[in-house]
């Protein structure tokens, strides 16, 4: 964005200051909105265009030619195809994804139910995965090219490399089959299930919050196993990145001269390396939750985890299409808003990018 | 003894020469330094191995597997563990699991090599096309691609295979259409930093058409990162395929495809474990295989990028 220098010399920096940062601000609702114009745009075409015939993945292929009448009308596909987007685009930004075939419920109200389940697993996997990749990514950097490094790689390609799902099964066969270590199906034991009422839906937060420690020792029990997976997912990621960051850093003129006023090792790489290395490590974690919320949907898939990933692939093998698409609408826009959000996070935290 | 080491000797003064007489000889020379690089890297080489015997496997298929992978043994072979007469054991439709995985490198690479085929040109026009002309042609591709790049991937090829029906040909479809973004962008990035070389510069005197510049002048260029970026996207590609037919939506039964097997071996996983365990080891040794490959490849062509 070009700022109007020139025209305004006095009150020079704050002049400038202002207008840039409200051009950023306008360009970046702008980007915002497109996107998930595109993502509304996409799901349209995925759930109107693609079918021959909605009508028929609705009701089948045995209802009377009347029904099907009717229904086409109130479905609106007897409109033009740009009135019927506008229509779709309203329903939508007002949380109306219509019913789920599968559970006859609104299909909002079941994704409101489940994605705390999704939520959860997702935040306690980052949070694994940064917990222990930040350190190996540094330990590989500042020990570049030895043992450790070798085995922080190949520990990292075969997270890349690895099928979730089947190192969930496999994974599902040592602790809990053999060792029963964890517990298994879902998020709760069924001793629990009715005697436990969770407020917000995160079930470690509600059993802290009552001090049910039983409880929460058991939810614990069943959410070890898939947030560990994820967190491994994660942990290649982050730790690669890492690893890349702080090398990039240590070649820098400032720890040259860090070293030359004689500070520890340890102080040079945790207080000054990592630090600059931070600002990018915070759109990596950003973006490494994104892609856990989405990969969690072959984890739950395993762990029968009732969480939004479990919901969208029971409606997909039940053709329910309603579900599928608000799922992928409410997965994506989490998505693109992490994305967004991660960017903005990067701008405003490193001060050579200045609200550009 | 002596004249080989001689003649090997000559033959690599020849290949390294720093006047090349041919164009042909300045290739070969070019990419025998590359390879060089690329030999010195041994988990690229290791990575390397796994794809040319993953192609070896997928070609002699028919010679390697013991047994059909379609049609099994329903009456005495159900669920048997690994044994001499099956190797990796046998599913619960009798049908021997060594044989299924054989026969399944084959679809791997068929969505491997169609997904290569068709996301990469694609993100390739649209990159160069979008560098080259520049103004508000680049704005609006580069904003489309910047659109799709934002999208959860996974999710979205769900949604595109449950709306145009479960198969393999559809999964490949949804896995191209939600992977070419990447390609685009590093294609524009490459078309940027060379359209304003003087040999672009000189064709476009010569009175080259924009069509042919792109075509014949930027293109090339772009071919060896891009060729970097593919390969290490193909574990990603593998991991998507065989995630669709983890849930049954990538190949359909019967074929061997390695996900739907893990998928089958689910409901025995804690009796029968290696019914999952054969197919789920196959595609992390192909997926790993690639990512070395990818990995040691990125090093040779593109110097400045390694250790990132």
């Amino acid at each position: 964005m070009e700022s109007p220098g020139p025209a305004t010399p006095r009150n020079e920096s704050r002049g400038i200051d202002a207008s840039a940062l409200l051009a950023f601000a306008i360009r970046f609702i702008g980007v915002a909105a497109a996107t998930y114009l595109g993502l509304l745009a996409v799901t349209f075409f995925i759930g109107r265009v693609i079918p021959i015939d909605p009508v028929l993945a609705v009701l089948g292929d045995r209802a009377p030619a009347s029904v099907v009448e009717r229904t086409r009308r109130e479905m609106g596909l007897d409109l033009p195809l740009v009135q019927q987007f506008y229509l779709y685009l309203k329903s939508v930004l007002a949380g109306d994804f219509g019913r789920s075939v599968l559970t006859t419920n609104p299909v909002m109200d079941d994704i409101r139910r489940v994605f705390p389940a999704t939520i959860e697993l997702a935040t306690l996997g980052t949070l694994i995965g940064s917990v222990l990749g930040i350190p190996l990514g540094v330990l590989a950097a500042v020990k570049r090219n030895s043992i450790a490094d070798q085995i922080v790689r190949v520990v990292g390609l075969i997270g890349y490399s690895v099928p979730i799902f089947w190192l969930g099964l496999l994974s599902l066969l040592l602790f809990y089959a053999k060792l029963q270590w964890v517990g298994f199906p879902g998020r709760i034991d069924v001793a629990y299930e009715y005697s436990f009422v969770p407020l917000t839906g995160f079930y470690l937060v509600d059993a802290a919050a009552q001090r049910q420690w039983e409880v929460f020792y058991d939810v614990l029990r069943h959410i070890l196993l898939p947030a560990s997976l994820l967190g491994y997912v994660s942990l290649a990621y982050v730790s690669r990145m890492t690893r890349s960051f702080v090398l990039n850093e240590l070649t820098q003129e400032y720890i040259v001269a860090a070293r030359a006023k004689g500070l520890s090792e340890a102080r040079i790489i945790w207080r000054h390396a990592l630090r600059n290395a931070a600002v990018p490590l915070v759109t990596v974690v950003a973006l490494s939750y994104a892609g856990l919320l989405e990969g969690s949907v072959l984890t739950e898939t395993v762990f029968s985890w009732p969480g939004i990933g479990l919901y969208i692939t029971n409606s997909l093998q039940n053709a329910d299409m309603n579900a599928v698409l608000g799922g992928t609408v409410v997965i994506g826009s989490v998505f693109i808003a992490i994305n967004l959000i991660s960017d903005l996070l990067y701008r405003l935290l490193d001060p050579r990018t200045n609200a550009q | 003894m002596s004249t080989t080491n001689s003649s090997t000797m000559a033959l690599r003064e020849w290949l390294v020469s720093e006047r090349p007489l041919s164009r042909w000889q300045a290739s070969l020379g070019r990419f025998y330094v590359k390879w060089r690089d690329f030999a010195a890297n041994k988990l690229a080489m290791v990575g390397l191995f796994i794809i040319i015997s993953l192609l070896f496997i997928a070609c002699f298929a028919d010679l390697l597997a013991t047994h059909s992978p379609v049609v099994g043994d329903l009456k005495s072979a159900r669920l048997l563990p690994p044994s001499p007469e099956y190797w990796f054991g046998t599913d619960d439709l009798g049908r021997d699991i060594y044989s299924r995985v054989i026969y399944g490198s084959r679809i791997t690479l068929f969505v491997v090599v169609l997904v290569a085929l068709t996301a990469a040109p694609i993100g390739l026009v649209i990159g160069t096309l979008a560098g080259y002309s520049a103004g508000w042609i680049d704005a609006v591709l580069m904003r489309i691609t910047d659109i799709f790049l934002a999208f959860p991937k996974l999710v979205l090829a769900l949604a595109f295979v449950a709306a145009l029906g479960p198969g393999i040909e559809n999964a490949v479809l949804a896995i191209a259409i939600t992977s070419w973004p990447p390609y685009a962008r590093l294609a524009r990035a490459e078309t940027l930093a060379v359209r304003n070389f003087d040999y672009i510069k000189a064709v476009e005197l010569i009175g080259a058409s924009p069509f042919r510049i792109v075509l014949r002048h930027i293109m090339p260029m772009c071919l060896s990162s891009l060729i970097v970026r593919v390969t290490l996207d193909m574990a990603g590609i593998i991991l998507t395929a065989a995630g669709l037919g983890f849930v049954g939506l990538g190949a359909q039964p019967p074929l061997p495809e390695w996900g739907a097997m893990i998928a089958s071996g689910r409901r025995f996983i804690l009796d029968q474990w290696w019914v999952a365990a054969a197919p789920g080891l196959a595609i992390l040794i192909v997926s790993l295989g690639f990512n070395l490959l990818g990995d040691g490849l990125r090093d040779a062509l593109d110097p400045r990028s390694s250790d990132q």
